[in-house]
C-alpha cells in the first residue's frame, strides 16, 4: 500500500519538476513547481518527518512559490525580460548544464559508495517537533545562531537590491 | 505516525472532488447564451486599452522576502516553544541571541523605509 | 488495522465535516446579513422561507443555475483552478479541530476530529499559506486590471498578517509546557489540558491581537482590500460570476467559520463546559455555541468600522502587531522558563 503511493506520488514529483523546465509559461512552471513542493512534503511526512513536512508546505509551497509569482508578476507575467532573451542564453545553458552534471556525479557517487543508503531502523518519534528541538538547540546550537545571521544577511540584501531611488 | 495523516489525505481528496463537481454543475445546467461583450474584460464600462500584465511597484517583492525570512523565524520557534520548559534559562539566551540578530536587520530595514508604502 | 478504522470512518467524519461547514456557510451568509440588517435597523432577507430561513437555499440554486462565463481573455486553466484552489484550504483546515470529546456511537468510540497530529498549530499556519495561492492566480489569470492589483494587494496582506499569527501561536505552544515540561502541538491535547486562572487571563491578553490578524486573513472588513468596490470593483474576484464566485464566496465564509472555531479553541477551551464529563455530547453544543459567538465578533466589526487604507493596513501589521506579538512572546518566554 504503501510502496504503492510513494510510486504515483513519485511520478506527480517528477512530471511536477519536468513541467518546471518545460512549460514556456512562468506562471506555469511556478504551479509546475508547487506541485512538486506538495508531494515533497508528503515523502517527509511517510518517512515519520512531520515537522519537516508541514515546514515544506509553509515555507516552499505557502513563501517561495508565492516570491516567485509575486516576482514573475512584477516584471509583467509571461512577457519575458530583455535581459534573458537571445544572447545572453548560452554562457547560462552551459553553466547551468555543467552544474547539473557535477549534481548527478555526486549522487551517482553517494549511491555507489553507500554514503547515501537509507538508515535503518527507525528512531522512536525521530522526526517529531519535540526531537528536533531538543537536539536542534543543544547538539546544533552554532549552526541554529548562524542561520540567524543568514537571515539577517538576506533581509539586507533584499532591502539593498530593491530600495526606491533616494527622493531629492 | 505517518498512517495518522491519512484522514487529512481522505479529507483533501474529497474537499477536491466536491469543488470540481461544483465548478462543473452549471456548464451542465445553466444557460449558454454568450455574447462578445460578455467576455470581454470588466473596465466599469470602458473598453479595456492596455494589457493588465503591466510592472508593479517592488514594494510587493521586499514585503515577500521579509515574509520568508520572518516566517522562517517564526518556524524556529516552534521546536524551541516546545522545549523551551526544560532548557530554562539556557533556552531563554539563546533565542534573546537568535531573535536579536534578527532584530538588528528589522530595525534596518526600518530605518531605511522598506516598510514604507 | 482493518479497514473500517483506517479507511471507512475517516471518509464518513470528512464527508460529514464538509457537508457541516457546507451548511454553516449557508446559513452564515444568512446570519450575516440578519445581523448586519439589525445594525441598520432594517429586516434583512424575510421572504423566502420562515424568518427567510430558506434564502440561503434560493442563492444557491441560483448559483448553480447561471451562465457559465469564461472571458476570452483569460488564462482559461489557471482561472478555472484557482476558485478551487481557493476553496479546497478552506475545506481542509478544519481536520486538526476537536469539535468534541470522543463519543460512542454505534457501539463504537469515535473521536469528534478528523486527525490528532503532532503539529496541529502548523499544519493550521500550512493551510493558511497555502490559502494565498485561489486569490493570486485568480488575480493574474483574469488578465483585467481591477483583478490583478487585488490579488498582489491581498496576497501582501495576507502573507504579512500570518507573522504575528504565527508568532502569537508560539505563546500558546509555550504555554502548554507548563503543565507537562514538553510543549505540543496538538490541538486536540490543548483543548483537554487542564491550565491555571492566570494562564487564560494572559492568553486573553493576546485574544484582541490574534483576532485582528484573523480579520486581516480572512479578509475581512476592516480588512477588506481585496474588494474595495469602491475602487477595485470586487478585486481578483472582478471577473467570476456564477458558481466560480460562488466558491470564492464559500471559501471566505468558510474561512471566517475555521478562524473562529481556532480561536474557540485556542482561547475559550473548545469543547470544554460544565457537565461534559455526565454528557459527552454537550461539548459539540458549547463548541457550536462559542464559534458562533466569536463570528458575531466578526460581524459587529463589519457593521462599525470603516476599512482602513492600505498604507495603513501594511504599516498597522509591520511596524504595530509585529513587534507586539513578539514582546508578548517574549513576557511569555520568560514566564514559561522561570516561573
Amino acid at each position: 500500500m504503501q510502496l504503492v503511493l510513494f510510486f504515483v506520488l513519485a511520478l506527480l514529483a517528477v512530471a511536477g519538476a519536468v513541467g518546471v523546465v518545460l512549460s514556456k509559461n512562468a506562471v506555469y512552471s511556478a504551479l509546475a513547481l508547487l506541485l512538486n513542493f506538495a508531494v515533497l512534503a508528503v515523502f517527509y511526512i511517510m518517512l515519520n518527518a512531520q515537522f519537516l513536512g508541514v515546514v515544506q508546505v509553509i515555507v516552499y509551497a505557502g513563501a517561495i512559490v508565492v516570491l516567485f509569482l509575486f516576482v514573475i508578476m512584477l516584471i509583467g507575467g509571461q512577457l519575458a525580460p530583455d535581459a534573458l532573451t537571445a544572447g545572453s542564453r548560452r554562457p547560462a545553458r552551459v553553466v547551468a548544464l555543467i552544474a547539473g552534471l557535477v549534481a548527478l556525479a555526486g549522487l551517482a557517487y553517494g549511491l555507489v559508495s553507500g554514503a547515501l543508503a537509507p538508515q535503518t531502523g527507525q528512531v522512536q518519534g525521530s522526526g517529531s517537533v519535540q526531537a528536533i528541538g531538543r537536539v536542534l538547540f543543544t547538539d546544533y546550537l552554532l549552526p541554529f545562531e548562524l542561520a540567524s545571521v543568514l537571515l539577517l544577511v538576506a533581509m539586507i540584501g533584499a532591502v539593498v537590491l530593491a530600495r526606491k531611488p533616494t527622493k531629492s | 505516525m505517518p498512517s495518522d495523516y491519512l484522514p487529512i489525505l481522505i479529507l483533501i481528496v474529497l474537499a477536491t472532488v466536491f469543488a470540481i463537481i461544483a465548478m462543473a454543475l452549471p456548464a451542465v445546467l445553466g444557460p449558454s447564451r454568450k455574447t462578445k461583450a460578455k467576455l470581454e474584460p470588466y473596465e466599469s464600462g470602458m473598453v479595456p486599452y492596455t494589457d493588465a500584465r503591466r510592472r508593479f511597484p517592488v514594494q510587493y517583492y521586499v514585503i515577500a522576502v521579509l515574509f520568508i525570512l520572518f516566517d522562517i523565524e517564526v518556524i524556529f520557534l516552534y521546536p524551541w516553544a516546545v522545549m523551551l520548559r526544560q532548557l530554562r534559562l539556557f533556552g531563554l539566551i539563546e533565542m534573546a541571541v537568535f531573535l536579536g540578530i534578527l532584530l538588528v536587520g528589522y530595525v534596518f530595514v526600518w530605518k531605511k523605509g522598506a516598510l514604507e508604502w | 488495522m482493518n479497514w473500517i478504522e483506517v479507511f471507512l470512518i475517516p471518509f464518513i467524519k470528512s464527508l460529514v465535516l464538509i457537508l457541516a461547514l457546507l451548511t454553516g456557510f449557508a446559513y452564515m451568509t444568512y446570519y450575516e446579513r440578519k445581523v448586519l440588517a439589525r445594525f441598520h435597523v432594517r429586516y434583512g432577507p424575510n421572504r423566502a422561507g420562515p424568518f427567510g430561513l430558506l434564502q440561503p437555499v434560493a442563492d444557491a440554486i441560483k448559483a448553480i443555475f447561471k451562465e457559465e462565463i469564461i472571458p476570452a481573455h483569460v488564462d482559461k486553466w489557471v482561472y478555472l483552478a484557482a476558485p478551487v484552489l481557493a476553496l479546497i484550504p478552506a475545506l481542509i483546515a478544519f481536520a486538526v479541530i476537536p469539535i468534541g470529546p470522543d463519543l460512542n456511537l454505534f457501539g463504537r468510540q469515535v473521536s469528534l476530529y478528523i486527525a490528532d497530529v503532532n503539529i496541529g498549530f502548523l499544519y493550521v499556519l500550512a493551510v493558511a499559506s497555502v490559502g494565498t495561492y485561489g486569490v493570486i492566480l485568480a488575480g493574474w489569470s483574469s488578465n483585467n486590471n481591477y483583478s490583478l492589483l487585488g490579488a498582489l494587494r491581498t496576497a501582501a496582506q495576507m502573507v504579512s498578517y500570518e507573522l504575528p499569527l504565527g508568532i502569537i501561536l508560539v505563546a500558546v505552544v509555550l504555554t502548554t509546557s507548563l503543565a507537562t515540561g514538553e510543549g505540543s502541538l496538538s490541538l486536540v491535547g490543548l483543548v483537554q489540558q487542564e491550565r491555571p486562572w492566570w494562564v487564560w487571563l494572559w492568553l486573553w491578553v493576546a485574544f484582541p491581537i490574534f483576532f485582528i490578524c484573523m480579520l486581516a486573513e480572512t479578509n475581512r472588513s476592516p480588512f477588506d482590500l481585496p474588494e474595495t468596490e469602491n475602487e477595485l470593483v470586487a478585486g481578483f474576484q472582478t471577473e467570476y460570476g456564477g458558481i466560480k464566485f460562488a466558491l470564492f464566496f464559500m471559501a471566505e465564509y468558510i474561512h471566517m467559520i475555521t478562524a473562529s472555531a481556532i480561536m474557540a479553541t485556542v482561547f475559550f477551551g473548545g469543547w470544554q463546559g460544565p457537565f461534559v464529563d455526565r454528557w459527552p455530547a454537550l461539548g459539540i453544543l458549547y463548541f457550536v455555541v462559542k464559534v458562533i459567538l466569536v463570528l458575531f465578533l466578526f460581524l459587529w466589526v463589519r457593521a462599525s468600522v470603516p476599512r482602513v487604507r492600505y498604507d495603513q493596513l501594511m504599516h498597522f501589521c509591520w511596524k504595530f502587531l509585529f513587534p507586539v506579538s513578539l514582546v508578548y512572546l517574549a513576557i511569555t518566554a520568560v514566564l514559561v522558563a522561570l516561573l
